[in-house]
């Protein structure tokens, strides 16, 4: 296997806002707190940072804060900033910074991902609230969607689930096993959201929303801000809390870029971009210690579980069910801070630094032995992952 | 079922407008390339196959299978009454052409993955949407 040029790069730094439903404060506000908390933790100061990168480069409610808001109110000087939407998924913010990195263009480089959506206004067609990334009132692809109220990213998901149920026998029940393995997991996490006890009953008795989709397999909405330093491998030794290796990353979007024109309506980008991952690594699924999969629907999370390989396509649901093998002292711990279900929808990004802290070892929950994790981010056509491990790759 | 003439937010594009406005005459149309013969949905500029400029709209028998659906219990968009029924149809012509639709004149609770359905307008200003319902051998109709 030829160089990975991913693994020049390493995560040096890495920390979170203040998390919360209605914090009421701007998303640049909370990304100043974010990145100011990740710049210290990486062992630097603003000074040392020439790169800004970001998912997805607006403001608003689903875009929380700018790069060039972030580049200003920090007065940074920079030899490379890059934002976009049309990256593979949320965590292309942190694959264009690696590759910056690895090219020499910046040799640390701040990114981060902000939400205000807890503190948004209602859904309305063009608002770009989930997945659609503000396109819903364009005469793009939603056109073909928003006719007919289907305004949200949980109807397109609802969707897959059901022909997922239909063609492999999955249960609401199995279905469940995400969301109350996460609410869990969140009750260690003292930023999380949701933290009182939740039962496979309780789940089963909370009200539809896109059936067979219930309130509780839709994530919480809040305000908050993640930031991570990717650095040259050459700080690694200098990074305080500890340097995270990038071992792959997952990037391939093979299939119709597409919510509704994918070529299987039980799996979704995912399947290629995990793919993609595992043709860059000599690691395989079985190396893995801890995985930190989307759940910003809970099906996404089953389709990610498959598309990872832990278990094969279509056996998802029996995989997860009861979550004896994602528990803590599973086979493949699961969204081991709550995850976006219970711990707040910071797109990707809550799980992006759950796998940084399981990797140093000062995780709430943390899996004994840790040294790689998987990273999977996005649903419909957005998806991404990386491959981390303890120290550089 | 119904849904009862809620706002359908049609945004059409140039290459899309034919797609919206076919049900004037009450028939079905979807872009097919002049060249290779294929379906193209959703509409776009060129074939996504063979790449011929020469694609346009073509009148489809307008039936097809329910691919998958979702029953939504939430008012998503203000003047969509729960429940209604959001389906994935896939028509016969080629069920890679798969039409997000609402599926009307039926309980919620008959619809289900692999039903027989068939194309009906609901007019909506200068647009004519499609809808679907169940075809006319699972109604039980006809002579």
């Amino acid at each position: 296997m030829g160089e990975r040029m991913e693994r020049r790069a390493v995560i040096s730094g890495a920390a979170q806002s203040d998390i919360g439903r209605r914090l009421h404060r701007t998303g640049i506000d909370l990304t100043v707190e974010a990145a100011l908390r990740a710049v210290e933790d990486a062992g630097l100061t603003t000074a040392d940072i020439d790169g800004v990168s970001t998912y997805p480069g607006f403001g608003g409610s689903f875009g929380g804060a700018m790069g060039a808001e972030l580049h200003e109110a920090l007065r940074l000087s920079l030899n490379w900033r890059s934002a976009g939407v049309e990256t593979a998924g949320p965590l292309g913010a942190v694959h264009n910074a690696i590759l910056a990195v690895a090219t020499g263009l910046a040799r640390h480089v701040l990114v981060f991902r902000t939400v205000v959506e807890g503190s948004g206004g209602p859904l309305r067609p063009g608002s770009g609230g989930g997945g659609g990334g503000g396109m819903a009132g364009s005469a793009g692809p939603f056109q073909f969607m928003i006719p007919y109220g289907a305004a949200s990213a949980a109807c397109w998901v609802a969707c897959y689930a059901r022909r997922h149920m239909h063609d492999y026998g999955t249960t609401r029940t199995q279905l469940g096993a995400i969301a109350v393995n996460g609410r869990a997991n969140a009750a260690a996490n003292p930023k999380a959201i949701y933290t009182d006890p939740m039962t496979i009953d309780d789940y089963l008795a909370v009200r539809m929303v896109s059936d067979p989709l219930c309130l509780y397999d839709c994530d919480v909405p809040c305000d908050g801000s993640t930031a991570v330093v990717v650095s040259h491998r050459d700080h690694a030794p200098d990074a305080p809390a500890g340097a995270v290796g990038v071992n792959a990353m997952g990037t391939a979007i093979r299939g119709r870029p597409s919510w509704d024109q994918f070529d299987d309506l039980t799996s979704m980008m995912m399947r290629h971009t995990a793919a993609s991952m595992w043709e860059r690594t000599e690691l395989t699924v079985d190396d893995v210690d801890t995985a930190q999969l989307y759940d910003g629907f809970s099906w996404l999370t089953l389709a990610w579980i498959e598309a990872m390989g832990f278990c094969g396509k279509g056996e998802s649901g029996a995989f997860v069910e009861g979550g004896v093998n994602i528990g803590p002292d599973g086979s493949v711990p699961l969204n081991t801070s709550g995850g976006q279900l219970s711990a707040g929808r910071l797109h990707g990004f809550g799980h992006l630094h759950e796998a940084v802290m399981q990797l140093r070892g000062t995780a709430n929950i943390q899996v004994s032995g840790c040294e790689v994790v998987a990273v999977g981010a996005g649903g419909g056509p957005e998806t991404g992952c990386l491959l981390l491990t303890k120290g550089p790759s | 079922m119904s849904v009862d003439s809620p706002p359908r937010f049609v945004l059409a594009s140039p290459e899309s407008e034919f797609y919206w406005r076919s049900g004037a005459d009450g028939r079905l149309r979807i872009q097919r390339c002049g060249e290779c013969s294929r379906w193209v949905h959703p509409p776009g500029p060129a074939c996504p196959f063979c790449h011929s400029r020469r694609v346009g709209p073509e009148p489809v028998a307008g039936t097809g299978t329910v691919a998958t659906y979702t029953i939504n219990h939430k008012e998503w968009i203000p003047g969509f009454t729960p429940p209604y029924v959001f389906a994935f149809v896939e028509l016969d012509e080629d069920p890679t052409v798969r039409i997000g639709t609402n599926i009307v004149d039926c309980e919620i609770d008959e619809v289900e993955i692999g039903m027989r359905v068939e194309v009906l307008f609901e007019p909506s200003g200068e647009w004519h949407v499609p809808l679907f319902r169940p075809a006319e051998a699972e109604r039980g109709g006809g002579t």
